[in-house]
């Protein structure tokens, strides 16, 4: 913090503090915008490719790409970090992230036990010919 | 002697806090608040498909219907604008209005170009009979694209919106504040087209 208090005039505008935070450098979006090309480019020559044989990898790999290319885009163009609006703004996608997680990992959850509960349920035509 | 001997040695300390800037507005907090809670509509949408996503009904599969190339265009037109877009913050942070402006043009056409290949994509596959209506897997994939699409949408309509509002005005706090908001808005929207490409798409193609 003491850095930015070194180049006061700068805060002229009175709009907010953190000015370096907020706009980030050339350098930042350059580096954010190779990464994220880097993490589009693979996942779609894994699938477009068949580079894996199994599915299950390729998802597991593609999803780790898109996880880690969501942090890349939060960290070099949304400047996320913990000292902007005093941590509200990282504490506020924390709690949001917990509750990202119970939505989606609660509802596969849910629906995959439903769905393997109600497997014998799935052939309609034996059930409407079976005897009462 | 009441009064202990410390205090006058205390009296020179500074006593504030140099670390809590106190915002001067709330703006971009409660903007990023707004930005939280849309995250959470895309969750229960991203979840919906997710649970529905395999429902074909007999109908199309994402195998059949995703055009992989086609996508892969359509992300690379978010992205690019998602850089256009930072290079016109770093020259509204130099005051340089022209420059900013020319590159928030630029970051409109390549909004404009996602939301035309977006378009293509529906017309195409609602030409095929992939209706909304045809499944229980479509019916997800249009709701959570679709939203996605409306969010640019209206992103667009933002830009254009302020840079009126920049060139009539210029670059005075309000609109620093605004075209701040409308950044955190458009590079939210391309975090969540990452998870659309690789969830709906890259994995829906395997199917």
């Amino acid at each position: 913090m003491s850095a930015t208090e070194g180049n006061a005039p700068a805060h002229g505008h009175g709009d907010h503090h953190d000015d370096h935070a907020a706009h980030g450098s050339l350098k930042g979006y350059l580096t954010g915008f190779g990464l994220s090309i880097l993490l589009t480019a693979i996942p779609f020559w894994v699938i477009m490719g068949d580079v894996f044989r199994s599915t299950t990898t390729a998802a597991v790999v593609v999803l780790v790409f898109g996880v880690v290319q969501i942090y890349v885009h939060m960290i070099y163009f949304l400047h996320m970090n913990s000292k902007a609006e005093q941590g509200w703004t990282m504490l506020s996608m924390i709690f949001t992230v917990v509750l990202v997680l119970i939505t989606l990992g609660g509802s596969f959850w849910v629906m995959f036990h439903l769905n393997s509960n109600m497997m014998p349920m799935q052939a309609p035509h034996e059930t409407m010919t079976s005897p009462k | 002697m009441s009064t202990p001997s410390t205090v006058p040695a205390d009296n020179g300390t500074i006593f504030y806090l140099r670390s809590e800037h106190h915002p001067e507005n709330g703006t971009l907090l409660g903007f990023w608040l707004y930005l939280m809670s849309d995250c959470l509509i895309f969750a229960c949408l991203f979840a919906s498909y997710g649970v529905l996503g395999r429902n074909y009904a007999a109908g199309p599969s994402g195998a059949d219907l995703f055009d992989l190339p086609l996508v892969a265009l359509n992300t690379t037109m978010l992205l690019l604008s998602s850089i256009t877009y930072g290079f016109a913050m770093l020259e509204m942070a130099k005051n340089r209005v022209g420059l900013m402006l020319s590159w928030l043009v630029l970051t409109l056409l390549f909004g404009l170009a996602f939301l035309s290949i977006e378009l293509y994509e529906f017309h195409h596959m609602i030409a095929e009979g992939a209706t909304p209506q045809r499944s229980a897997f479509l019916s997800s994939f249009f709701t959570l694209v679709g939203t996605h699409g409306l969010h640019v949408t209206f992103g667009c309509i933002w830009l254009v919106t302020l840079m009126v509002q920049v060139a009539k005005r210029g670059l005075i706090a309000e609109n620093k504040r605004r075209l701040m908001c409308l950044s955190m808005f458009w590079h939210f929207l391309d975090v969540v087209w990452i998870g659309v490409f690789s969830f709906v798409y890259l994995i829906g193609s395997m199917s």
